[in-house]
């Protein structure tokens, strides 16, 4: 009698089946690919915590907001009427790091999502150069707990319509809320710690019964200053700056203490969550890849069915699936397709080159050990750069890319380059621009504030190849700044 | 080393908050919608479950986005390539965006348009009701009944095991304990490991006696701990509720509505439609309301919410009869010194002639001087709704009613010529008063 060696048979999953897959996955993960990952925490949700989740950047725990709100209504509805399937998981750049699975998911799913999350990603988060240097997976949860008690806090004290709409304003400069260039502080688990048990203790201080008394409107004597002296504000302007809400946030006139802590809360989100908008196509190229070799590894050692397998491979496709510029599904390029394609060619180009990938990738061509040439490349690459190096022209003749040129008053687009001998490297280059979030983002910065005098902020949008930026949102936006900086703002446009 | 957690047993409705947030934020909007939809939707369907379909006006979140058509150049891959050559030219779609591009308006947030939503019954009557009221509801007597709730009373030391306040009961133990300086069990382990320690030592002297000692000391420990509970009984405190009367005014609403052969179904719709509005506001907002639904034609009868709503009769009109009707109940069962009385009239206007005088009678010497508040809605087709365009012309039964308005100023008359007449007549109706 064969005792058969497979983790599961049935669709259904239990805790015990779970745990016995999960840890042939890690088996396989950290023995065959060699993987580096945080601990892991696997959690199982129902689909409405999945929706509760989506709603808030997805992270467990996030202060209050009417956009999330909003955005809960919109995916609920979409979900309800069956236009948009729910994802299969949502994972959480922490340590220990975070995986939501669907209840509803089948074993086979399970195991799929367990690969892909709690190992692809996983691996990603801990090990790409971005990450590591721009984000802090241990202090997240702490810092998302601080920021969701000292906004609930401030709705309480200040009430919620003022909270509100320095949030909005916050949210509207998001995208102008990173560092780029400059390594911004990075806030340890301890010092946030630290400083959020400094300012609870401030403020148990100040606390005076007496302040109640006072009619509504008048301001307590002196408003508990909530933001210390670290890191403060030295008295010089560093200019030009683009982190607007960094700027804002030390320099506004009419903001309070309170107020500016807020801004600072937004801008650390803006930041954390920087490398995950530089890394799209690398971050699902990465978990789609590791998620097909496990799955395939499981199967050729015999722990999972062929149906399990067929199952697979079916989700599998539609996740990578790409559809052409022409059809009504195109919605740009798929990143999970993009992205898994070129680490599946990366693994061809190791292990079976032809002549053309001799000449274009002559260190990598033949090396067979694509695994160490991938875990290379996770480490230190972005979308950009990651396109730039490894692009192959046999992907390019795959998805058939061709570039375009557009000029506004033209009626028409030209053809500047397609998949052939002479537009490989136009293509390729072009393709790697278009991820470089610091010339697909508006770039503005700060470049004076007339403190002294009227104290009118001057903003400039340094337009790239002569794009102006949105009229009408343009307007909005800078009327969310003038809310926060209490003066007139200017924006203006230069060319670059 | 990997955890499993099962979250699906905690709790639903974490963006409950941020909903709440939002519904605030668009309630303008949510108001107009709901409305419209209002008007729209089966008789038997205001204020179910709906889906409601917003502008994102109010709730738009703007950021600064690039604009790659009003200037500039710029350059962009696609897939798919078919029969294009480099050099080729491909035409712009008038107006619109280049092919795919589509993508891009939607990322910013600014590209989306109006956006659906289902809202539940309770949030669409919260926005339906808000800032309405039965106006002049006052205490109208001293022996009204008067209804009690339950009001929490801080902690006691008694109650039953449901009430128990865990984190009151722990706190006092910890304290407790700690005073007694109970041992934790972490110490009695360390000594017990201690002693297995020392007994796998050689006996000497030293260690024998250091191993008395020690047994007697966790001897102690061990002893202690039994009779230091870790929770004891004077530890348990409980949440403590105690009774309390709140003063309730009892009301009354008599829904008066001509179901005669001059009503169309259209009007009667438009009729059942209104005295449903009414239904569900009185029954959300005032739980002790008393409601009498009395239809009549050339006479009048007093019948259940069921038959009010979904029965067809038919006849001649004679409006008194239901006056009569709603007279005789109320002295029957609705004294004036313990209730306050409400009535809300539809009608087309039409009334067999001279009646309208009696009616007039009736109102100005018996009913005005009863009521707190008397709606009369006249539903008019939309073609009579420009003849008598003015307040003041009318058919017969309006004239007359008119007379009464004068006198009386807690006598409203509203016409209703369309379904979306009805919830502006019906704010302006039971519009809280300016305090």
């Amino acid at each position: 009698m064969i005792v058969s060696k497979r983790l599961f048979e049935e669709a259904e999953w239990d805790f015990a089946t779970l745990d016995r897959t999960y840890k042939a996955i890690e088996d396989i993960a950290l023995n065959d690919l060699k993987l580096d990952v945080y601990p892991n925490q696997v959690e199982i949700i129902s689909s409405e915590q999945m929706l509760d989740a989506y709603s808030s950047m997805g992270m467990p725990l996030m202060y209050h907001h009417w956009s999330f709100g909003k955005l809960f209504a919109r995916e609920d509805t979409m979900y309800r009427a069956g236009y948009s399937a729910l994802a299969y998981e949502i994972v959480i750049n922490a340590s220990p790091c975070i995986s939501y699975l669907l209840e509803e998911n089948t074993m086979t799913m399970q195991a799929l999502v367990m690969a892909h999350a709690a190992f692809g990603h996983n691996h990603f988060f801990k090990n790409n150069y971005l990450f590591k240097q721009w984000t802090n997976a241990e202090g997240i949860l702490d810092y998302l707990s601080f920021a969701k008690h000292y906004i609930s806090a401030c709705e309480e004290r200040y009430g919620r319509d003022e909270v509100e709409s320095v949030l909005d304003a916050a949210h509207a400069l998001m995208d102008q809320g990173v560092f780029r260039y400059r390594r911004p502080p990075k806030p340890s688990k301890e010092r946030v710690l630290e400083k959020r048990r400094r300012r609870a203790e401030y403020e148990a201080e100040a606390y005076n019964e007496l302040w109640r008394t006072l009619p509504a409107g008048v301001e307590p004597p002196s408003a508990p200053p909530m933001f210390l002296d670290e890191d403060e504000f030295d008295g010089d302007i560093k200019l030009p700056e683009e982190n607007l809400l960094y700027f804002i946030e030390k320099n506004s006139p009419a903001l309070r203490g309170w107020q500016r802590e807020i801004l600072r809360i937004v801008r650390n989100m803006a930041q954390y969550f920087y490398p995950q908008r530089q890394t799209k196509v690398m971050n699902e190229g990465c978990a789609t890849f590791v998620h097909y070799t496990i799955m395939n590894l499981l199967y050729d050692r015999g722990l999972i069915s062929e149906s399990s397998l067929l199952e697979f491979l079916h989700s599998h496709t539609s996740v990578v699936f790409q559809p052409e510029f022409d059809d009504r599904r195109y919605s740009g390029l798929n990143p999970y397709a993009l992205g898994y394609a070129m680490m599946a060619d990366i693994r061809r180009i190791a292990e079976a080159p032809t002549a053309e990938d001799r000449d274009w990738f002559p260190q990598l061509a033949g090396t067979g050990d694509w695994m160490a040439a991938l875990r290379d490349a996770w480490a230190n690459y972005r979308d950009e750069s990651f396109i730039e190096q490894y692009l192959s022209p046999k992907l390019i003749r795959d998805f058939r890319l061709f570039a375009l040129y557009d000029k506004a008053e033209d009626g028409a687009y030209h053809v500047a380059a397609i998949h052939n001998e002479q537009g490989y490297r136009k293509v390729r280059s072009l393709l790697a621009r278009q991820y470089d979030t610091s010339t697909a983002d508006p770039n503005i910065q700060v470049t004076g504030a007339d403190l002294k005098g009227d104290r009118t902020l001057f903003l400039e949008h340094k337009m790239h190849r002569g794009i102006p930026l949105h009229h009408a949102t343009k307007d909005s936006v800078v009327a969310h700044i003038e809310r926060l900086w209490g003066h007139d703002v200017v924006l203006e446009e230069v060319a670059d | 080393m990997t955890y499993f957690i099962d979250r699906r047993l905690n709790p639903k409705g974490k963006s409950l908050a941020n909903r709440q947030r939002f519904l605030r934020r668009a309630k303008a909007q949510i108001r107009d919608a709901v409305q419209k939809s209002l008007k729209d939707a089966a008789v038997a369907d205001i204020g179910k479950e709906r889906k409601i379909k917003i502008s994102t006006k109010g709730t738009k979140e703007p950021r600064f986005r690039l604009d790659p058509k009003a200037a500039g150049e710029r350059d962009f891959v696609l897939p798919g390539n078919k029969e294009f050559m480099p050099g080729d030219e491909i035409k712009k779609p008038p107006g619109g965006s280049g092919q795919g591009r589509g993508k891009e308006a939607s990322d910013s947030g600014e590209g989306e348009d109006d956006f659906e939503f289902v809202m539940s019954q309770d949030e669409v009557l919260d926005i339906f009701f808000e800032d309405l009221e039965l106006p002049n509801l006052v205490r109208t007597t001293l022996k009204e009944t008067q209804s009690k709730a339950w009001r929490r009373a801080g902690i006691t030391t008694a109650g039953s095991p449901t009430q128990i306040n865990l984190i009151r009961t722990m706190r006092n133990a910890q304290g407790r304990r700690l005073a007694m300086r109970r041992p934790s069990l972490s110490a009695v382990e360390a000594m017990q490991k201690e002693l297995e320690e020392l007994e796998a030592l050689q006996p000497s002297e030293d260690t024998k006696l250091r191993i008395s000692a020690l047994k007697e000391k966790l001897a102690r420990a061990i002893a202690k701990r039994k009779w230091v509970g870790f929770i004891d009984p004077v530890d348990v405190r409980f949440n403590s509720y105690t009774e309390q009367p709140i003063p309730t005014s009892q009301a009354v609403m008599f829904c008066l509505m001509d179901v005669s052969g001059s009503m169309g179904e259209r009007e009667k719709d438009l009729a059942k439609r209104f005295y449903m509005l009414l239904h569900l506001f009185l029954r959300r907002r005032y739980d002790k309301v008393d409601i009498v639904f009395i239809r009549h034609t050339h006479d009048a009868q007093e019948v259940d919410e069921q038959e009010f709503f979904y029965s067809r009769q038919s006849g001649g009109t004679i409006v008194s009869t239901a006056l009569d009707k709603m007279l005789e109940v109320q002295r029957e069962r609705y004294t004036t010194s313990d209730w306050n009385i409400y009535a809300a009239q539809a009608s087309d206007g039409y009334t067999q002639s001279g009646d309208a005088r009696r009616c007039v009678e009736m109102l100005n010497n018996d009913i005005m001087p009863l009521c707190q508040y008397y709606a009369y809605i006249e539903i008019l087709d939309e073609r009579e709704m420009e003849v008598f365009a003015s307040e003041d012309s009318g058919a017969e039964l309006w004239r007359a009613y008119r007379t009464v308005a004068d006198e009386w100023k807690n006598f409203a008359t509203k016409r209703i010529s369309k379904p979306a007449d009805i919830f502006p007549v019906f704010r302006e109706l039971f519009k809280k008063a300016e305090a």
